[in-house]
């Protein structure tokens, strides 16, 4: 199923198809959120942003609902 | 054979513990300073290798690439660039962890292009094991083109292997391993045929970065290679992903991860971390044993240096000949050293919890827990270390929001982190607390003077947040917004990486601000102890005249008396004297105010102003504490000066008051414009003058 990061649930795994490059910044890229690299929701943050991330199998980093919104991903099956 | 020296750049991302294979290279022999005109700190160390080769050691700032987009990595780029500068290293050191090779690789591919010879370290290499991994060594090595040095700092093992490749350097071969110029083939050979002398990575990086090159004219390379905006943000983009699919491709086959057996410790610690209750319960809970520990922990060696410098200053005054010589020492150095080391024990706590925390990885758990109810106040969740390090220190905190990107979330960071409580402003709310506050405990338990402490505290929080949403709704900047915080795996602290931070921090803070201290108090003392010729040399006249008419015979008191008038016929008295008027209608007199202005250069100049005030004043020696003193001085008509209106009113004062040229100077240097100390200077010490004319004049 295609969807946006900002939308996935604790667990979920997915991988990237597109990342709008103008909105993210190149430091995000360079972090491992590239076109078909894997990405796991590892935990949201209580009031439901930021969201914590395990990106291309080892890269952990949180950003912000509204930057997840601009990674289009395709959700795998549980 | 005669001694060689080379230099060294240990390069990595933030969290891979390149400054635990430093520490270990160097030991303490390291000095730390700052690049010139700007606030980056610079740690350069030596280190004896084999050979008779001598290796001065440059710890460079964290980066994730050779794309700036902090000063921090400006540093980082402009060393790289330039090969005439002192500190050229003839070896990088990358520095990665072996658990996120994937991402470190991506600085290590750019160095190699720079075509410095370069080592590969792969640090954490204890970690392999319990995570599964295993490495094809020399797969890797033929394909990365370096040498792999496995370290691990935890356990010492490494560094020795280390040191004798860095002494082989001149064998590394500096070919780049990957060909990134494919990204556009045909602008990539037009750059190489227009400057053929120059590297082709290096042209790209003065076309894409915004830093200074001394020796690239990069307006003539820009101007016939310019490209639209978008269009070179395309094409770094592209370059990102060529990089990543080669060291994907190179750790496909080099590398091999097993995770059946892998403990999940991260996950777990996470979860209770990040939760929602005990997430923010274990915050504050930490957060209350750092300031138990600042108030309560560090008041007994506080109390030991106090009285050590008040011996001290006694036994110099006894011992050695009397004269000018002698007070300058007893009644000007020794109480401004003491006034400065005071509070070492303080600020050695605060460095050491901070830094436990941000070694640990905690830290990034409490940015990751805050972000989004600081954002409701216009900060960002990285401005939780600010607000927290500037209740040792603004200075520090301060640099501390380099992390934040958002350039309006840092600016409101840098404008309110000065209004936390900060160990410089504890003397004064502590004296005037004991001279104002009575020593009593409510309910048996409740200490009244610790209650104002704490009020005090919350009432810089408070107003802290206050002004970030206030400056949130008046602050129009468009800011192109976005967040990334690491989140880096959970390490138990390294000893001597905290001991070694803990140790340079309070040093740099004891001599920055302990040179502003002394010098202030010996101008004092002289300002204090000297006066324009005439009226100040009459003193023992005047005096002895007067004492003889009320048939005064008491020589403890006429010398007092002398005293007194001495100081106030000193430069200080007439200068103290003329400010009066504006500083009468906020209950304090001419003592206080010179107090206060002196200590416009530092807080804590303020207990020490009076100190020294007291002491030139004083021949009494049964008065020996400062706050003894201060209980005993009286207006002409017998009431107190320091009573609770004036008391209350200090406090407010200094809650509020921009009183610290430091911090005006490092937010100038952090905003690059004299526009926001300024604006902040005005608005916080105009609100602390209305705040404490509103508190005296409703309480007197």
């Amino acid at each position: 199923m295609k969807t946006t990061v900002d939308l996935l649930q604790i667990g979920d795994k997915a991988t990237i198809l597109n990342v709008d490059l103008d909105k993210i910044p190149l430091k995000l890229l360079e972090m491992g959120c590239l076109p078909n690299n894997d990405l796991e929701i590892i935990q949201i943050a209580p009031l439901g942003d930021p969201i914590y991330l395990n990106v291309n199998n080892g890269s952990h980093l949180a950003i912000r609902k509204e930057t997840a919104r601009e990674i289009e991903v395709e959700l795998h099956e549980k | 054979m005669s001694i060689q020296n080379i230099t060294v750049a240990l390069i990595g991302n933030p969290n891979t513990g390149k400054t635990s294979v430093f520490n270990q290279l160097t030991g303490l022999n390291q000095q730390v300073g700052n690049y010139p005109g700007i606030t980056v700190e610079k740690k350069l160390g030596f280190s004896k290798l084999p050979n008779n080769i001598k290796a001065n050691i440059l710890d460079l700032p964290g980066t994730y690439s050779l794309n700036a987009s902090s000063i921090d990595e400006n540093v980082v780029i402009e060393l790289l660039l330039n090969k005439n500068d002192k500190l050229y290293p003839d070896v990088a050191v990358v520095v990665t962890d072996v658990e996120n090779l994937k991402r470190n690789l991506l600085l290590f591919t750019q160095i190699k292009d720079l075509e410095i010879p370069t080592i590969l370290v792969i640090n954490m290499t204890d970690r392999m094991k319990p995570k599964g991994i295993t490495l094809d060594i020399p797969y890797l090595e033929e394909q990365l083109k370096t040498k792999i040095v496995l370290v691990s700092t935890r356990k010492g093992i490494g560094i020795e292997d280390l040191k004798n490749q860095i002494v082989e350097y001149k064998s590394l071969s500096t070919e780049p391993c990957l060909n990134a110029s494919i990204i556009d083939v045909e602008y990539f050979d037009k750059l190489r045929k227009a400057f053929p002398n120059q590297l082709l990575y290096k042209l790209w990086l003065v076309i894409t970065q915004d830093v200074n090159f001394l020796n690239l004219e990069r307006n003539e390379i820009r101007s016939s290679f310019t490209k639209s905006h978008s269009d070179l943000k395309r094409l770094q983009q592209k370059e990102t992903i060529k990089r990543y699919q080669f060291i994907n491709d190179t750790l496909k086959v080099g590398q091999n991860i097993d995770t059946t057996n892998a403990s999940d410790l991260r996950s777990k610690l996470d979860k209770v971390l990040t939760h929602k209750i005990f997430g923010y319960a274990i915050f504050f809970g930490i957060l209350l044993l750092i300031f138990q520990s600042i108030f309560d922990w560090s008041s007994v060696p506080m109390e030991f240096i106090d009285s050590t410098f008040a011996n001290l200053a006694n036994y110099a005054k006894n011992h050695l000949p009397a004269g000018e010589f002698t007070d300058l020492i007893s009644e000007g150095i020794i109480p401004g050293i003491g006034g400065i080391v005071i509070f070492i024990p303080q600020i050695a706590f605060l460095f050491l919890f901070i830094s436990v925390l941000e070694e640990s990885g905690y830290m990034s758990r409490v940015v990751f827990l805050m972000d989004k109810i600081m954002r409701r106040y216009g900060l960002s969740g990285k401005s939780v270390v600010p607000l927290i390090s500037g209740t040792a220190c603004a200075i520090p905190a301060i640099m501390s929001a380099r992390n934040i990107e958002n350039w309006k979330e840092r600016l409101i960071t840098i404008l309110v982190t000065p209004f936390i409580t900060c160990s410089a402003r504890l003397p004064v709310y502590a004296i005037i607390i004991a001279l104002i506050i009575p020593d009593k405990r409510l309910l048996g338990f409740f200490s009244l003077q610790g209650a104002t402490l704490m009020i005090l505290y919350l009432l810089g929080f408070g107003m802290a947040i206050f002004s970030a949403f206030i400056l949130n709704k008046i602050l129009k900047l468009k800011t192109k917004s976005y967040f990334v915080v690491e989140m880096p795996n959970y390490k138990l602290p390294l000893f001597k990486n905290v001991a070694i931070n803990v140790i340079e921090k309070t040093k740099a803070f004891v001599f920055g601000a302990g040179k502003i201290i002394l010098a202030l108090s010996v101008i004092l003392w002289f300002l204090g102890s000297h006066g324009p010729k005439k009226d100040f040399a009459k003193a023992e006249s005047v005096v002895l005249q007067k004492a003889k008419i009320e048939n005064q015979t008491d020589k403890n008191y006429i010398a007092d008396e002398i005293s007194s008038y001495k100081l106030e016929h000193s430069y200080i008295g007439i200068i103290g004297k003329s400010i009066e008027p504006v500083i009468q209608p906020l209950g304090y007199d001419w003592k206080i105010g010179i107090a206060v202005v002196s200590s416009f250069a530092a807080r804590e100049v303020f207990v020490g102003t009076l100190a020294t005030i007291y002491s030139v004043g004083s021949h009494n020696s049964e008065e020996t504490t400062i706050k003894n003193r201060m209980e005993a001085e009286v207006y002409p008509d017998g009431r107190k000066i320091f009573n609770f209106a004036s008391g209350v009113s200090l406090l407010l004062f200094y809650a509020f008051a921009m009183q610290c040229i430091s911090t005006l100077a490092i937010v100038k240097k952090e905003t690059n414009s004299w526009k926001w100390p300024v604006i902040q200077l005005a608005f916080m010490s105009g609100f602390a003058y209305l705040t404490a004319l509103i508190a005296f004049q409703i309480l007197r």
